[in-house]
């Protein structure tokens, strides 16, 4: 009982075939082949997996690939652009924001929710944003310092005018 | 983790939902985050998932009789974004922002969140306080069910098979009376071990409105009618806090976990009402 599931992903439509059973997760990593979208928990507790649906983090190890049928999908693969890394990618790697990187996708598409909402959010905000993104190395301090640091040069890049969409 | 095989219909009406749901097997998902981890887990089962998420009738929160309405499929995020809510509940403001994470508040909707009825639920404590009412949609017709009726023992309430939770109705705050939400959550899951919602108004006569709504303590959320009588009528003084939050657990069977024995909860759960209502006194006008 396989079914079509059309999707745009960073950008592209897409189609996948999937079981109704199947996780939007196992569906971007082996149905597509984007396999930058991490499965930590799979019970939808450490934010590994989040990517954004319709510009909204999700966690995608709960959320069936069928119930996001239509939707517009956008993983860490659709982060960058013409070879550039988004403020967000270029702030974790200048501020120390990963260690083993395996949290870092989930982390910085929760960071760009918050963000898309938030321009310039206290680190108490920034803290309470990833309440449902876990990381086993970094102790977080790092993560949040990245995030303010990306959202400056978002801000700044916006007044300039020459701000990158994410 | 991957659930049992299962089939899937989306339904783009709640009539064509209802008839979907009238098949033996057929169980409602909305957005999935209490149903789909229990598949996976295979705790729970379901011979067919009928997805009423692309339902809009049942999306948003609307101005209604001087109170509110909340269709069931309204998200923890729309929620809060809502200035009906922000500005007329603060009680459901304050709470919602606590539940969950980002995430899960972007799909989780509060009528999924009712309906499976966790006893933990902040949602449940919070409208039994704000005496909010339930309309349910069957094949046969609409009824409309007052919380305090709703929420029968854990994971259970009044929605029969294949029914539907529509909407929640909020009457309108009583005039000049204050809000609160206490609760002691879990550290690592973020679900309350013992949560307290009160709505009180405190007038030149006294306490004359109490209401006191409990999560994470008994097999249900109830209304604490011991605490509320001991309350009522006072100066909502100190000692009358006190007094009314000692019995927040009366009448009711304290639930024991890893996380908290009964004991132990019991005493917890009056310290959440005397905080819940001190708040709630503080900020009633
Ligand atoms: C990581 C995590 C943390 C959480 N933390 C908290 C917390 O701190 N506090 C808290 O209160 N909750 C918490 N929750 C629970 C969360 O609030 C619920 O999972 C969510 O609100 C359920 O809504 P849903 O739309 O996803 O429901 P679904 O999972 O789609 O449905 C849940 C159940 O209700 C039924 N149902 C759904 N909608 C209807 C309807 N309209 N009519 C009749 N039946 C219906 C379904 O058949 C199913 O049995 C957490 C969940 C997760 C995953
Ligand atoms: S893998 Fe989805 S939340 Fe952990
Ligand atoms: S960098 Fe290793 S889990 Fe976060």
């Amino acid at each position: 009982m396989r079914r079509s599931v059309a999707l745009t992903v960073n950008g592209q439509a897409r189609t996948v075939e999937v079981e109704p059973r199947t996780m939007l997760v196992q569906a971007l990593r082996d149905g597509l082949g984007l396999t930058g979208t991490h499965v930590g928990c799979d019970t939808s507790q450490c934010g590994a997996c989040t990517v954004l649906m319709d510009g909204m983090a999700v966690k995608s190890c709960t959320v069936l690939a069928v119930q996001a049928d239509g939707s517009a999908v956008t993983t860490i693969e659709g982060m960058a652009h013409d070879g550039e890394l988004h403020p967000l990618q270029d702030a974790f790697w200048e501020n120390h924001g990963l260690q083993c990187g395996f949290c870092t996708p989930g982390m910085i598409m929760t960071a760009a929710d918050l963000l898309a909402g938030n321009p310039d959010p206290t680190d108490t905000e920034i803290r309470h944003a990833l309440e449902g993104n876990f990381c086993r190395c970094t102790g977080y301090q790092n993560i949040v310092k990245s995030i303010r640091a990306a959202a400056e040069q978002m801000r700044a890049a916006s007044v300039g005018g020459g701000g990158q969409a994410s | 983790m991957i659930p049992a095989a299962f089939d899937y219909a989306k339904a783009s009406s709640v009539d064509e939902a209802l008839d979907l749901l009238a098949a033996d097997g057929s169980r409602a998902l909305a957005g999935g985050h209490s149903i789909l981890p229990l598949l996976k887990l295979r705790l729970a089962h379901a011979d067919r998932l009928v997805d009423i998420g692309g339902l809009a009738e049942l999306k948003g929160v609307a101005a209604h009789d001087g109170g509110l309405r909340i269709g069931a499929l309204t998200t923890y995020r729309e929620l809060l974004d809502s200035a009906l809510v922000s500005q007329g509940y603060p009680l459901l403001a304050e709470a919602t922002d606590r539940i969950a994470d980002l995430q899960v508040r972007n799909r989780g909707t509060v009528g999924g969140g009712v309906a499976h009825a966790d006893p933990a639920s902040d949602m449940a404590g919070i409208l039994l306080a704000l005496d909010a009412a339930f309309v349910l949609r069957s094949r046969g017709g609409t009824r409309t069910v007052a919380s305090r009726d709703f929420f029968r023992g854990a994971f259970t309430t009044a929605l029969a098979p294949g029914e539907l939770l529509t909407e929640i109705v909020l009457p309108p705050l009583p005039a000049g009376a204050g809000t609160a939400y206490a609760v002691q959550e879990q550290a690592a899951s973020g679900y309350p071990i013992a949560g307290v919602a009160a709505v009180v108004r405190r007038s030149a006569g006294g306490c004359d409105h109490v209401a006191v709504g409990v999560n994470g303590v008994a097999d249900a959320a109830y209304r604490a009618a011991a605490t509320e009588a001991t309350l009522r009528g006072t100066a909502g003084d100190a000692a009358a806090i006190a007094a009314a939050a000692a019995r927040v657990a009366e009448g009711v069977r304290v639930q024991g976990d890893i996380h908290a024995p009964a004991e132990y909860r019991a005493h917890l759960v009056s310290v959440m009402a005397g905080r819940a209502l001190e708040r709630a006194i503080a900020r009633s006008a």
